[in-house]
């Protein structure tokens, strides 16, 4: 369409005039008549046997109305929270999955897992109920450590060693060569900090049962309304599939946190039916930091084989990932597929072997959050790449370019799985140099040490794999879902346009980046596309949103049916012009045919489709809406080059990020300014990483991060006037050429600002968060 | 949780450990405590509000004196729960020694926190029961300054 709103076009976000003038109708925001209110009552112990619940208080409190343990939703028939994707061990026996009732029965595993739930007529009677439920626990020895928890407590009847599977990609044997002919090793022992994610609005779920109709609704803070349905149904069996609708209104970020099916909506929606009044609950924050599925918490070993000359020979890996005390919805595929596939990087090592042990500990669930398995990849090869160079006294850019798969060599087939489409890293790599100023760095830094400060650069390349498919290689490797995405375009009467999208918005701006692809597409006005995202009772099935896949497979299930909607107004365009449909053209807005000098505008190519006066029903169905469930071939490799530069002051330990450049290649880019959005946020969430943030449990499984006192989440002041720009390799198996810009900044940065501590320090490694005190520390030791 | 520490008070030992086993005694240097009563012999049970930065609630407990030797030395086993604001337990150490100026006090205390008390305390916990104790063998010293 215009140039002013199509593809390419940094068009405001429709969605931004009702969010920044407080009209956002979030699922707290939404109340309906007759509504109660619920408290969960957490367990206050790491790890204890709940030898009994005393709820007779609690019920004999004013305007409480009902009190629920564990054990009443078992006699229900309500199941187990499921994860959906079975990982094997490497003598291919199945991950242990162990019992987890969405409310604990016999025994609470982590400090705010819930044992009981109050419903009440008010939300301080609620509170006042839940502080008089009393139960008798037997503490038992808590196990906190990810280094150390196979050989603790056992936590699970069914997970000897606290494990629950020990995993392997890549070929050993060809690794090992590799090594047994390498001129230098460098090995590497990281950590990847425990985070939080703290979207600002907290997890939220107003359920209610309708009895004339025996239907449930659920209005709740998913970021995939439709996988939040089936699971509900079809594994903790609340209600069939058809009776359930789950509506994700308007969500203020998810980050992944809300990916999965968490304990408080099955309760709210299972007891909704059994109070016969609907009943909210809304998280508070240090509910939501004792109760969100926390990310990372990684401990590795990682070595690099080299030649004297810098090429990369092996890679291994050896991870211990954290997975809390129960699998929650994805979190066996985050340690495994989205990280151990990820360790080619941008290079062409040719041989790699990643081990990953999956532990238990008496810790909040460990899931995907923003990156999931990517950022603790790009970590471990960024970190280690760096390192290599520093051992063999090269320039980390010449050995980063030195091993780059080249841009001819697409499509490449890594030793680990993955067949990266198109790249091209020199060049993005390039052009971050030329605006990080790169000639200029020394003089920079003779400066700094003029001032008595430490300069430090280091870079991050970075490779993600987006928008993960196809469905049947997925499910292969043990996924329990499809990949694909649906779209739904319904052509009003008049020409405007309804979009339903299986995909959903939580902060991305989908209202407005499809309703660009839309408008373009059918060169129809901007403001005519309507986008209906979140609802399983007015689109199809979808998957949702997680992975930077919205515009990748959402976007292309859109522009499927969009070929479907120009294919069949092509057909009505071709009687009113009496001719035939392949004698038809579709362009700017305008179905044309050779013979006439009158194109019909699409409006009025749909006002003819629903008012069916010239072509013949037996041979053309009335109306004009079309859906598309699309598949993708191959994930998408978004890849980036990264480049921090730090100020650290001696005496204090503060360290100032004097300068950030990210150089991305997204492919094409539907709306520069909210990919340069994602961008920025995703920096800040890395750089909240390496600097700020940490999810530390005491050693008797107490989170001591439990609020924003002690939780650092980074602010504007932490972070520097970011230098961002993009370089492009259009997808090649997406229609739209597009790969998806979620993640990227929160994937490529920790290791950018890592490196450059670590440079200005002159010290192999700092643990993350930098924090003043930890650098300060680090330059004591070697002082 | 660990902390230790000592105080000199201006009294002989004898004095200051049958001063330490009254439980009127005990409430009135005990900031917060509502209540302090003799259950048995060598136990007591109170009633403490107390205030953690943002966690307010009142903590009903029992105190028990374990292996005593007077008036030189005995332990202190603590419990008490806040409701929803949570739980502590821990044991004392505590010494009795005579000095010139009087009776130093050494202490030893052991002890772990949880509930909500754990989660957005620890940090303010440590320098509240820091001055909690300090608040207490000051109002204790003061019996024998005039």
């Amino acid at each position: 369409m215009s140039a002013e709103t199509g593809i390419g076009a940094s068009v405001l976000r429709k969605e931004d005039a009702r969010f920044i003038t407080g009209k956002g109708q979030y699922t707290d925001d939404i109340s309906v008549f007759g509504q109660t209110h619920c408290v969960f009552v957490r367990s206050p112990h790491a790890r204890a046997k709940i030898n009994g619940i005393n709820t007779d208080a609690a019920m004999a409190m004013d305007g409480v109305i009902r009190v629920f343990t564990g054990d009443e939703l078992v006699e229900d028939g309500i199941g187990d929270l499921p994860c959906g994707w079975v990982v094997n061990s490497k003598d291919g026996t199945p991950m242990v999955s162990p019992p987890h009732p969405p409310i604990a029965t016999s025994v609470v595993n982590y400090v705010g897992e819930p044992y009981a739930f109050v419903v009440a007529e008010t939300l301080q009677a609620a509170r006042d109920g839940a502080e008089a439920v009393e139960a008798d626990f037997e503490i038992l020895e808590a196990v906190v450590d990810t280094a150390t928890a196979s050989s603790s407590a056992q936590i699970h009847e069914n997970a000897p060693n606290n494990q629950a599977y020990d995993w392997e990609l890549g070929d050993r044997e060809a690794t090992d060569a590799a090594f047994a002919k390498a001129d230098h090793v460098t090995t590497l022992d990281i950590t990847n900090n425990r985070l939080i994610p703290n979207a600002i609005e907290p997890r939220a779920a107003l359920g209610s049962y309708d009895a004339a109709s025996s239907t449930y609704t659920l209005y709740t803070t998913s970021q995939n309304p439709h996988v939040e349905r089936v699971v509900l149904a079809l594994f903790v069996n609340v209600a069939p599939e058809a009776n359930l609708r789950v509506i994700s209104p308007d969500v203020g970020g998810g980050f992944g946190s809300k990916i999965f099916v968490y304990a408080e909506e099955t309760a709210v929606i299972w007891a909704s039916a059994k109070v016969g009044r609907p009943i909210k609950w809304r998280a508070d924050r240090t509910e939501s930091f004792l109760s969100d599925a926390h990310g990372r918490d990684h401990v590795t070993k990682a070595e690099l084989a080299l030649s004297s000359e810098g090429e990369m020979l092996g890679l291994r890996v050896k991870t211990i990932a954290n997975m809390g005390a129960y699998l929650s919805t994805f979190s066996s595929s985050v340690p495994t597929y989205l990280y151990g596939t990820l360790m080619a990087g941008q290079y062409k090592t040719p041989a790699i072997y990643v081990e990953t042990q999956a532990v238990f500990t008496n810790t909040a669930p460990v899931d995907a959050y923003r990156g999931a398995g990517r950022p603790e990849a790009t970590y471990v090869v960024e970190r280690i790449v760096e390192t290599a160079a520093r051992e063999l006294n090269m320039d980390p850019v010449e050995l980063r370019r030195k091993n780059f798969i080249p841009p001819d060599a697409f499509p490449y087939q890594t030793p680990v799985a993955l067949e990266y489409d198109t790249g091209n890293y020199a060049a993005s790599m390039g052009k971050a140099l030329e605006l990080a100023d790169s000639d200029g760095y020394a003089a920079r830094k003779a400066a700094s040490e003029t001032n008595g400060k430490l300069r430090g650069r280091g870079y991050s390349c970075y490779i993600e794999a987006c928008g993960i498919a196809p469905s049947q290689l997925v499910i292969s490797l043990g996924a329990g879902v499809g990949l694909f995405e649906s779209a739904e375009v319904r052509v009003d009467v008049s020409g405007s346009v309804t979009v339903m999208t299986g995909s959903h918005s939580h902060g991305q701006g989908h209202e407005t980046t499809f309703a660009q692809l839309v408008s373009d597409r059918l060169g129809i006005p901007f403001e005519s596309v309507n986008v209906i995202h979140g609802d399983t009772g007015r689109s199809d099935y979808g998957l949702g949103t997680y992975g930077s896949r919205s515009i990748a497979v959402g976007g292309s299930a859109i522009d499927r049916a969009l070929d479907k909607i120009i294919a069949k107004g092509k057909k009505i365009a071709a009687h009113m012009f009496e001719t035939t449909e392949d004698q038809v053209e579709f362009a700017e807005g305008q179905f044309s045919y050779a013979g006439s000098n009158e194109p019909k505008p699409f409006a009025e190519i749909a006002g003819a489709a629903y008012i069916p006066a010239v072509y013949p029903l037996d041979e053309l169905e009335p109306g004009l809406s079309e859906k598309a469930f699309y598949d993708p071939k191959n994930f998408t490799y978004p890849a980036g080059s990264y480049v921090c530069e730090v100020e650290i002051d001696p005496s204090t330990g503060v360290t100032e990020i004097e300068k950030f450049v990210a150089v991305d290649d997204f492919g094409n880019v539907i709306n520069p300014m909210i990919v340069e959005g994602q961008v920025h946020g995703g920096l800040a969430q890395g750089i909240g990483q390496a600097l700020l943030e940490h999810g530390i449990y005491d050693g008797d499984g107490n989170l001591s991060t439990g609020s924003y006192m002690d939780y650092a989440m980074p602010r504007a002041t932490d972070l520097p006037d970011f230098e961002v720009d993009m370089t492009s390799t259009p997808c090649t198996h997406n229609p739209l050429g597009v790969k998806g810009c979620g993640e990227a900044g929160a994937i490529g940065s920790p290791a950018a600002v890592m490196n450059a501590i670590t440079d200005a320090l002159g010290v192999k490694d700092v643990p993350m968060p930098a924090t003043p005190h930890t650098v300060w520390e680090t330059i004591q030791q070697g002082a | 949780m660990e902390e230790q520490g000592e105080f000199v008070i201006p009294a002989t030992p004898q004095e200051v450990w049958d001063a330490l086993q009254k439980p009127d005694v005990l409430q009135e240097c005990i900031d917060g405590c509502e209540e302090m009563t003799l259950t048995e012999e060598g136990t007591f049970a109170c009633v403490v509000a107390i205030k953690v930065g943002p966690v307010k609630a009142r903590f009903t407990g029992t105190v028990k004196i374990v292996d005593p030797h007077p008036p030189h030395s005995y332990f202190l086993d603590v419990s008490a729960r806040g409701g929803g604001a949570g739980f502590g337990s821990g044991r004392a150490e505590v010494e009795l020694q005579a000095v010139p100026e009087g009776t130093r006090l050494n202490y030893q205390v052991r002890g772990t926190i949880g509930g909500k008390l754990a989660q957005i305390g620890t940090r303010l916990f440590q320098s509240f029961s820091r001055k909690m104790t300090r608040t207490f063998f000051e109002r204790f010293s003061q019996r024998w300054v005039r």
